[in-house]
This record gives structure tokens, C-alpha cells and sequence, in this order.
């Protein structure tokens, strides 16, 4: 090693919470390693507190956010999809790092991760037309129902670091509701990168929260919080006595009728999406008002 | 106002439209059966406390066995069924009901307590249309938007409040049967007589065995039912301590569920309102049914500069509201449901004198026996008080007051449940604001307790999840 060579800059993997980048407030970090067991960085290890400031985050973000014209919403999450396009290199990289895959499934899932936000980014302005209308109901009544966002969601996101992060992310978001998330912890660094994106994506602070470290850990704390609205367990493990952990977060999202999003296994993520992960963090809402002169 | 009530001869609906059996079984399997043991429950008009009838209480082992029959009906004949084929029973049962509907009425007032009024003018007619327009549903499904090949869950098993016996079996059963599902239906302990019926209505348009079965019985009726592992959708209507209970006890299963709970609604009156109209809306509101509607608007919201105008007014329209025999064509507010449900309100009502609220309780007579609790309101209620917080599910309305659309807004959703919302005014952008900024399933403007099979009815927050009524409706019963 010459004496001239430069030394890299390493970056510090942070925390993504209400617009910041922030270490975890515990003060841990676990090791990140690469498919051969190489470190490739340390992560923060968020905590039940961390978790609990997401929620304050999304909550506080979230009328602001409902509150932007769909078209708007729509065209945020476009430039998601510029951003990450420029990146895109860099996302091929962490994958294959991550995950050990080879440079065309890399490529294969940066690129469809870009896509779903193009995908996502169109429905903002589209999904009331198609899951609400008039109801012709029988007496001179305008009868209107409307979908509206839920609010807070809490999402474990399933192990695919990218494409399956942004699938259960974009949707929720594109509706007006925000998102405290816990990233895949085996491979938590395409979600900071991804955090990085949407900081750059003139998506508001609070939008999307990125938490790395233990769903079993983090995730009861959000699923028994009384301001999560709908809970999407997609990524948490069902097998063997890991289901356990998916059936005492529902049964604690219970006591406030929190929506829940089952875990999904072996979700096929590279398919078209279909409307459903737009429409369960939906509420409908029917305006009545008479008709006369 | 002279705040006098005219004097009316009394027009009793005739009780003789009704031919009660002494003891009912449960109906599974096509066939009305004696229960697996021998306990059975009374159930009482509870406007005069007299025996209805004897019903039977459904077991662990009389659950099974209606799951099981609902079971092959769904593998065998109804699952296989073209939609088109399907709809035609339904459209049959639409019609007996409308044949059949006077008879109904009767039933459901004399079980329930309502007034004929609301039974013949309300329930009915919903039930009939609910079955008519879920109907028309069955051979379309394909074209809801829910999916290009929709598929039916299975056997649904749903169990229904005592508040609308019939129109929430109608609710349940109607989409469920349209979308190829086979029900088991649980009605309420205290107002199992319609359900029964319908079991006779089911067998007069020859509905395949094991489509719909009716099993009697209380709480844990209704839990062997929801739990029963043969179940593939639970569809509940009652409290939200229940509805909370049952998500639970789902938790970790593949069941699909639905769940309509309860409501603490706020009437929002603007000081431009149309005054006589918004007392209608307002008596309609939190009177209709006793009070007993978890869409009710139980807490009065109103501007503060026609407040004391508004409470007149709404004092001098109560005292003439005719309380008393629900098969009376003029009776405007029947018999509390049960003595629980009396019960409930008395203790409810009670904290509102012991936290400093006002009470006024219009001037009536109540008949010497059954359940009756006088239309009340209480004024100077703030949103700590228990009445300004918990569903209280009788003729008891809060009145708190506001000075500002944003105050308005505040109060109105400072409450763990959202189903339902009323607001008057005469400003057509203020209520377009204030439907979006209500937490709550429905929004009435200018109007209040409208339904109606094509409108999605449901809740925001914990009075629960999923939509009834209109294409929403055919979303919980299909994958």
C-alpha cells in the first residue's frame, strides 16, 4: 500500500425519522455483513423509543401529507422513482452485496423497484375514481363515498431489502398515509439508501420513517400503540414458532381494532401489483346530503 | 310551540298477523332441529315482559353441526352454483319478504320493542332492498373491481345485535349468499323470532339445505361460532369490547373478518342551519330506535350564539314525542330492549348527574310494566364526562357547544370511535370541509340516519372494519 492511495469515506448507516438521519437514541448499532459473511458496516439497532418517535413523526406529517392534491402526492413519488433511477448503480451494488445475487437479478430488481414507484406514483390521482363513486340510492339524496388514508402505518417490510420494501411502502404513502417501517434486518442497507432517496425526493419529513434492527423487538411496541391505525405484518417470519410473533401482534393491534395486514411468505414481488395493498389502508367514507330546491 | 301533544284514540297494529310456535329449534341443514342439550331461553316483548316464545340454545356440538351443514351446502351446491342461478334465490327471498313484510314487522316490534312505525316504514322495506340489490349482484361479480376472478371464502359465520334483528340479517346474510358463501347466523339472545322466520322464508323459496342456518343462543353461542375452526369469515355487528374480544381471538388464523362496533356520533349544528330542520335531524338522531342505532347521534354539537335557541326548540319537539306500545301506528319511541340495556342507561345516565351535567327528561307517562326509559338530554357536558365518551345506546343525548368550525372539528373526532357524523348548515363549501375533515364512515349533511343497500356503511378507528352495503359490501366476502 503506497503511502499516496486514498483512504475512502465509509458512510455511517443512520436511522430515518421524520425527515432526519439519526442514530438510534439507544445508542446500539449491530453488524451488517455481506452473503459471505464479510462486515460490510454497522447498522443502527433502533429501540422501542425509536419506534415510539416514528410514530410521533408520521403522525405529525400525516394531514400534511393527506392534505397535498393527489396529483401532487403522485408527482413526489415520481421523483422517488428519478432519484433512485440515478442511484440505480449504487442499488445494484448494495444487492448484490447484500444478497450475493448476480448482476442481472440485481439488476432485474432495482429496476422493478424503480418501476413500482413509477406504478404507485400514477395511482395517487386514479384510486378514488375506481374504489369510490355515487351510489344511487333510492331517494333524492347525493350519495358519494370516498376513500380517505387510515393514517399511521406500521409496516415490518418482508426480507427483500428493495423491491419488497418500496411494494409495501409506495402504496400506503401514495394514498396520504405515512409510514413508520422496520427494514429487512439481515439486510438493512438498501433501506438507508432508500431513506436517502426519499430525502431527496421533495417527500415531506415524517412521510416514510425507516427503522433498521429487530422486528421482534420493535414491532409489538407499534403494534399495541394506540395511534397506528393499520399494522402490515408482510414481512414477519411465520415459521416454526416465529408465527407466534405474527399472532400476538395482531391479537396486541386487537385492542384498538387496529387494521392488520396478515404476514405474506413467498409473495411473488416481481408481479404486477394488483389494488390491494392501495385499499386496506383505505377507510370509505359516504357523504349523504338531500336534493331539493 | 304549545309543547302539547294532541290527543290520539290508540291505533294498535294487530298482533293476530302473527302466528308465534310456542319453541323454536335451531335451522340447520334446511330443517328446524331440537338442540344437541336441553337448555332454551325465553325471549319477551319487552314492552309488556310476556313470554314470546321458547328458544333453544345452541351448544359447541349444534355449532358444529350447523358449520358442517353449511359446509357441504357451500361444497356441493352452492359453490358450484352459477351467480345467475344463485341471484334468482335471492330475488325469491326479496319478494317473500315483501309478501310477508306486514307479518314481519309485527314480529320484530313485538321482540324488539320498536315502534310498528320504524319496523314497517324502515326495517322492512331495508331488508327486502338489501336482498333485491345484493341480488342483482351475484352473476356480476366479476365486473366489482375486486379482481378479475372473484372467489367466495367459504362459510361465513356471522353474528348479529338485537337493535335491527332483522335488517342486520339482512345485512350478513344477503351479500354473503350473493358472493357464494353459506352463512351461519347467530341473532341476538333477546331477538331471535325474526331470524326464525326467515329460517320459514328460506325454506318457502326452497334455498338449498345448509345455505343459511340459524342458531340461537347468547355470548358463548356466538364465540363457539366465531372460533369454530370450520369458519371462514366472521362477520360481527354489536360493541366494540366484543368486536375487540373477537379480532383478538382471531389473531394468527386465516379467517377473514369484518366488524361493524360501536359509535359515539356527533351532530354538528352551525348557527346557520335551518333550526327546525336540524331539531328533526337531532331527534331523529339519538330518539330513533330508543337510541338504540350505534350510528346514533349521541352527542349534540352546537354553536354556542344558537344554543340556547336549538335546546329550546328541542325541548318543545320532545315533549312531543308519543313514548309507549311500540304496535301503536302513532308511537314515536318504543321499549328499551332489555332490562340489561335499561340497566345500562340508568347507571350511564347517572354519571351524568354525578359529573355535574344537566338532566331533562321529556314529560311522559311509562306504561307500569316492561322497559321504558323517558327521551332525555343532558346539557353542560364536557368531553371528560362519561356521557360525552361512552355509547350509551339509549334515548340520552350530550349537548356541548363550540364556538368555531375548527373547535367543531376537534370535539367531534375527540373519540376512539368513528362511524358515523351529522352536520347542518346552509353553506355548501362548509360542508364539503366538514365531511372531509370528519373521522367517520358516514357523513349525514343536513340529514341524519339515511340507509340504504347501495350506500357503504362502516367505520373509521374502533367502532371496527369493513364495509356493508353497496360493491364495497361484496369485499368481505370474497378473495
Amino acid at each position: 500500500m503506497s503511502g499516496s492511495e486514498r483512504v475512502e469515506v465509509r458512510k455511517t448507516y443512520k436511522l430515518y425519522v421524520g425527515g432526519a438521519f439519526s442514530r438510534s437514541e439507544s445508542g446500539r448499532s449491530y453488524v451488517v455483513s455481506d452473503s459471505r459473511g464479510r462486515f460490510l458496516a454497522n447498522a443502527a439497532q433502533a429501540s422501542r423509543k425509536d419506534g415510539r418517535d416514528a410514530v410521533v413523526a408520521a403522525r405529525k406529517a400525516q394531514p400534511g401529507w393527506a392534505g397535498r392534491t393527489p396529483y401532487h402526492r403522485g408527482q413526489v413519488l415520481y421523483r422517488a422513482a428519478e432519484v433512485m433511477e440515478d442511484r440505480r448503480e449504487q442499488f445494484v451494488e448494495q444487492l448484490r452485496a447484500a444478497e450475493g445475487v448476480g448482476q442481472r437479478k440485481a439488476d432485474t430488481f432495482v429496476d422493478a423497484a424503480i418501476d413500482r414507484w413509477v406504478w404507485y406514483a400514477g395511482w395517487a390521482d386514479k384510486v378514488a375514481q375506481v374504489l369510490g363513486g355515487a351510489n344511487p340510492v333510492a331517494g333524492p339524496y347525493f350519495n358519494l363515498s370516498v376513500p380517505e388514508p387510515t393514517g399511521v402505518v406500521a409496516v415490518v417490510a418482508p426480507a427483500g431489502p428493495l423491491l419488497g420494501l418500496v411494494s409495501v411502502v409506495a402504496p400506503a404513502i401514495a394514498t396520504g398515509n405515512t409510514v413508520v417501517v422496520i427494514a429487512s434486518q439481515p439486510h438493512p442497507l438498501p433501506a438507508v439508501t432508500l431513506g436517502e432517496v426519499l430525502a431527496t425526493s421533495d417527500l415531506p419529513g415524517g412521510v416514510v420513517n425507516i427503522l433498521t434492527g429487530s422486528a421482534a423487538e420493535i414491532a409489538p411496541w407499534l403494534a399495541s400503540h394506540r395511534d397506528v391505525d393499520a399494522l402490515d405484518l408482510t414481512g414477519v417470519d411465520v415459521d416454526g414458532d416465529a408465527g407466534e410473533l405474527a399472532r400476538d401482534l395482531e391479537a396486541a393491534a386487537a385492542e384498538t381494532l387496529t387494521r392488520v395486514r396478515r404476514p405474506e411468505p413467498g409473495a411473488d414481488w416481481l408481479a404486477t401489483p394488483g389494488l390491494d395493498r392501495l385499499s386496506w389502508t383505505l377507510e370509505t367514507k359516504t357523504v349523504w346530503h338531500p336534493i331539493g330546491i | 310551540m304549545t309543547g302539547k301533544t294532541f290527543e290520539y284514540a290508540p291505533a294498535p297494529e294487530s298482533r293476530a298477523v302473527v302466528d308465534l310456535a310456542s319453541s323454536y329449534g335451531l335451522f340447520i341443514g334446511g330443517e328446524f332441529t331440537a338442540g344437541g342439550g336441553s337448555a332454551s331461553f325465553k325471549t319477551i316483548n319487552p314492552a309488556t315482559e310476556e313470554v314470546l316464545a321458547e328458544v333453544t340454545e345452541a351448544g359447541e356440538a349444534d355449532v358444529d353441526r350447523a358449520v358442517a351443514a353449511a359446509r357441504r351446502a357451500y361444497e356441493r351446491v352452492w359453490g358450484p352454483m352459477p351467480g345467475r342461478e344463485r341471484a334468482k334465490y335471492l330475488f325469491r327471498i326479496a319478494r317473500i319478504v315483501q309478501e310477508r313484510s306486514r307479518e314481519l314487522a309485527v314480529a320484530e316490534s313485538l321482540d324488539n320493542g320498536k315502534p310498528i312505525r320504524e319496523s314497517r316504514d324502515g326495517d322492512l322495506p331495508l331488508v327486502a332492498a338489501w336482498f333485491f340489490y345484493y341480488a342483482g349482484w351475484a352473476d356480476k361479480l366479476e365486473h366489482a373491481g375486486l379482481g378479475t376472478e372473484p372467489r367466495a371464502l367459504g362459510v361465513a359465520g356471522q353474528v348479529i345485535p338485537w337493535n335491527f334483528p332483522l335488517m342486520m340479517l339482512a345485512w350478513k346474510i344477503a351479500p354473503a349468499l350473493a358472493t357464494g358463501n353459506t352463512v351461519v347466523l347467530k341473532p341476538a339472545e333477546t331477538t331471535p323470532l325474526t331470524a326464525l322466520l326467515f329460517a320459514e322464508i328460506c325454506q318457502q323459496a326452497d334455498l338449498p339445505a345448509g345455505v343459511v342456518n340459524i342458531v340461537t343462543g347468547a355470548g358463548p353461542t356466538g364465540q363457539a361460532l366465531a372460533t369454530h375452526a370450520g369458519v371462514d369469515k366472521v362477520a360481527f355487528t354489536g360493541s366494540t369490547a366484543v368486536g375487540r374480544g373477537i379480532a383478538r381471538s382471531l389473531a394468527g388464523t386465516d379467517k377473514r373478518v369484518t366488524l361493524e362496533l360501536g359509535g359515539k356520533a356527533a351532530n354538528v349544528v352551525f348557527d346557520d342551519a335551518p333550526l327546525d330542520q336540524a331539531v328533526e335531524g337531532i331527534v331523529n338522531g339519538i330518539f330513533f330506535n330508543q337510541g338504540h342505532v350505534c350510528c346514533a347521534g349521541s352527542r349534540l354539537l352546537v354553536q354556542e350564539s344558537v344554543a340556547d335557541e336549538v335546546l329550546e326548540r328541542l325541548k318543545a319537539r320532545m315533549t312531543t314525542l308519543r313514548v309507549g306500545d311500540p304496535l301503536d301506528k302513532n308511537t314515536d319511541v318504543g321499549a328499551i330492549n332489555s332490562a340489561a340495556q335499561l340497566a345500562r342507561i340508568r347507571t350511564l345516565s347517572d354519571t351524568g348527574d354525578a359529573e355535574g351535567a344537566e338532566r331533562w327528561s321529556a314529560p311522559c307517562t311509562l306504561p307500569d310494566h316492561g322497559f321504558w326509559f323517558a327521551p332525555t338530554i343532558f346539557t353542560g357536558v364536557t368531553q371528560a364526562h362519561r356521557i360525552a365518551r361512552e355509547e350509551i345506546f339509549g334515548p340520552v343525548l350530550s349537548v356541548l357547544t363550540f364556538r368555531t368550525p375548527a373547535e367543531a372539528v376537534a370535539k367531534a373526532n375527540n373519540t376512539p370511535y368513528g362511524l358515523s357524523a351529522g352536520v347542518w348548515t346552509e353553506k355548501g363549501s362548509r360542508i364539503l370541509w366538514m365531511a372531509e375533515q370528519l373521522r367517520a364512515g358516514v357523513v349525514w349533511a343536513n340529514t341524519f340516519n339515511k340507509f340504504d343497500p347501495a350506500s357503504p356503511f362502516g367505520g373509521y378507528k374502533e367502532s371496527g372494519y369493513g364495509r356493508e352495503g353497496g360493491r364495497h359490501g361484496l369485499a368481505g366476502y370474497l378473495r
